[in-house]
């Protein structure tokens, strides 16, 4: 137990900094993946047949291959595709990506491959009427997008969201081959110095169950709060 | 693109493919028969039972499966019993480290699929079967069990792709299956790309087959839904 403790004999103050950057890069790769998300359902449901080509490739691609593989595309390729960018530019040097970008880079691009799916089906489930209202109202697009459209989309996506988020904290942990020092990389390198692989391992689960259950329950009271105004049937009748 | 690289990594590539639907067959058949069991004690009304169902569900859904292969391969080696036990025969091949990891983790997730197939069986079959006289063996053998797994069917579909990406986490504990012999290459020519489009081509290529399968199965299963 003394491994875990804080400070200079223990590992604790080292694992606990390891969370920290676990959860910036599941924060950051998140949000890259709803941006990713948002135009990929955007593509997905453009009338333009070449948009929803696009779409639909990146979606099925993402989807059925391992994230592992996509993650070694972009840690052995990352840099090299940097660096021809770089060359258009007059720049011959050498590039090194960090690990924290790559990491953004390759689980935000898997993440946005599920959001694309949950947005893209919150999106459909407005009724169509509500948009022909806002627009019989004289709504611009912007309007209608702002006071009709996100909310509602907001509040249908929420469930599914949450889904994504639980994949790409739990996604992060295959970061730790590119030697980014979040949990499983400390836990691995503890384990390696200590020679108590168990322990080390053990307060990973422990502290990735702490972040899916604490994030869980965070989710749950949002949907609660995002559904406040919706009626429901009374308990019981149902 | 170096198309002769692509060509020349294509059959070392292909050569990983036996590894990889090794360890997806076997962990999906290891994890059904785990997931049945897993879902009837939670179901089960026993609270011991039930209880144990539920923390088991929870700890293997709420961390990473590479936390879990590295306990189950890393993790239990750091014990003298375990080393001097007779489970050490398997537990120190990755192989079989690998499968016990893969199945407890489907186990998990599959269960979850199973209660909602189960729970979604209309009462009045299973007062009709009771009406018959069948015990409560019978009724899950004949009535309950057939039409649960159907209607989990399109789910448990996608858990089957789901393990065939999560197959790809052997890699790290030194199996050489598609995605391990990728890296090899990768790390060896520096080419990525061309590499990566062969392995994602397999890998695309086993999924449109399971499917594709599933899809059949779905339309054998449910006749009543499609007569001529």
């Amino acid at each position: 137990m003394e491994l875990l403790s804080f400070g200079d004999q223990g590992w604790g103050d080292e694992m606990f900094r390891a969370a920290f950057t676990t959860l910036l890069l599941s924060v950051s790769a998140m949000l890259l993946g709803l941006l990713i998300g948002t135009l990929g359902a955007a593509a997905k449901l453009a009338n333009s047949l070449a948009l929803r080509a696009v779409g639909g490739t990146y979606t099925t691609i993402v989807r059925g291959i391992p994230e592992l593989l996509i993650i070694y595309l972009l840690f052995f390729g990352g840099s090299g595709a940097a660096m021809s960018v770089a060359r258009v530019f007059g720049y011959t040097g050498y590039i090194e990506l960090n690990a924290f970008a790559i990491g953004t880079l390759a689980i935000g691009f898997i993440s946005g491959a599920y959001s694309t799916e949950v947005l893209r089906g919150a999106f459909l489930a407005v009724p169509r009427g509500q948009i022909e209202a806002a627009k019989a109202c004289g709504m611009s697009g912007l309007l209608l997008f702002r006071r009709i459209m996100f909310p509602q989309v907001a509040r249908y996506a929420l469930p599914g969201i949450g889904n994504v988020w639980q994949l790409t904290l739990k996604d992060t942990a295959l970061i730790s081959v590119t030697g980014l020092v979040e949990i499983m990389r400390q836990a691995n390198v503890a384990a390696g110095s200590t020679r108590s692989p168990f322990i080390f391992f053990l307060a990973a689960a422990v502290i990735y169950l702490a972040l899916t259950t604490a994030s869980n329950q965070g989710f749950h009271r949002a949907e609660n709060w995002a559904g406040r105004g919706v009626r429901r049937p009374a308990a019981g009748t149902t | 693109m170096n198309l002769q690289l692509m060509w020349e990594s294509a059959p070392r590539l292909l050569g990983g493919t036996a590894l990889t639907v090794q360890l997806v067959l076997l962990s999906l058949l290891l994890g059904f028969v785990l997931a049945i069991a897993i879902a009837l004690m939670r179901l089960s009304g026993i609270r011991t039972l039930s209880s144990f169902a539920s923390a088991y569900v929870f700890v293997f859904r709420g961390t990473p499966l590479l936390v879990q292969i590295f306990l189950i391969y890393f993790g239990l080696a750091q014990f003298e019993a375990v080393r001097e036990s007779i489970a050490w025969i398997v537990l120190r091949e990755p192989f079989w480290a690998a499968i016990i990891a893969l199945t407890l983790n489907t186990g998990a997730y599959t269960s979850e699929i199973f209660r909602g197939g189960i729970q979604a069986v209309p009462y009045g079959e299973i007062e009709a079967a009771k009406a018959c006289g069948m015990s409560r063996l019978m009724s899950y053998r004949r009535i309950i069990l057939p039409l649960a797994l159907r209607q989990a069917l399109p789910a448990y579909g996608n858990e089957m792709i789901l393990m065939v990406k999560a197959s790809s986490l052997a890699s790290t504990i030194t199996l050489l299956e598609i995605t391990g012999i990728a890296r090899s290459i990768i790390a060896r020519t520096y080419s990525p790309v061309e590499v990566f489009i062969v392995a994602g081509v397999i890998y695309l290529a086993i999924n449109f087959a399971i499917t594709l399968f599933v899809q059949r199965m779905e339309h054998r299963l449910t006749p009543y839904l499609h007569r001529a």
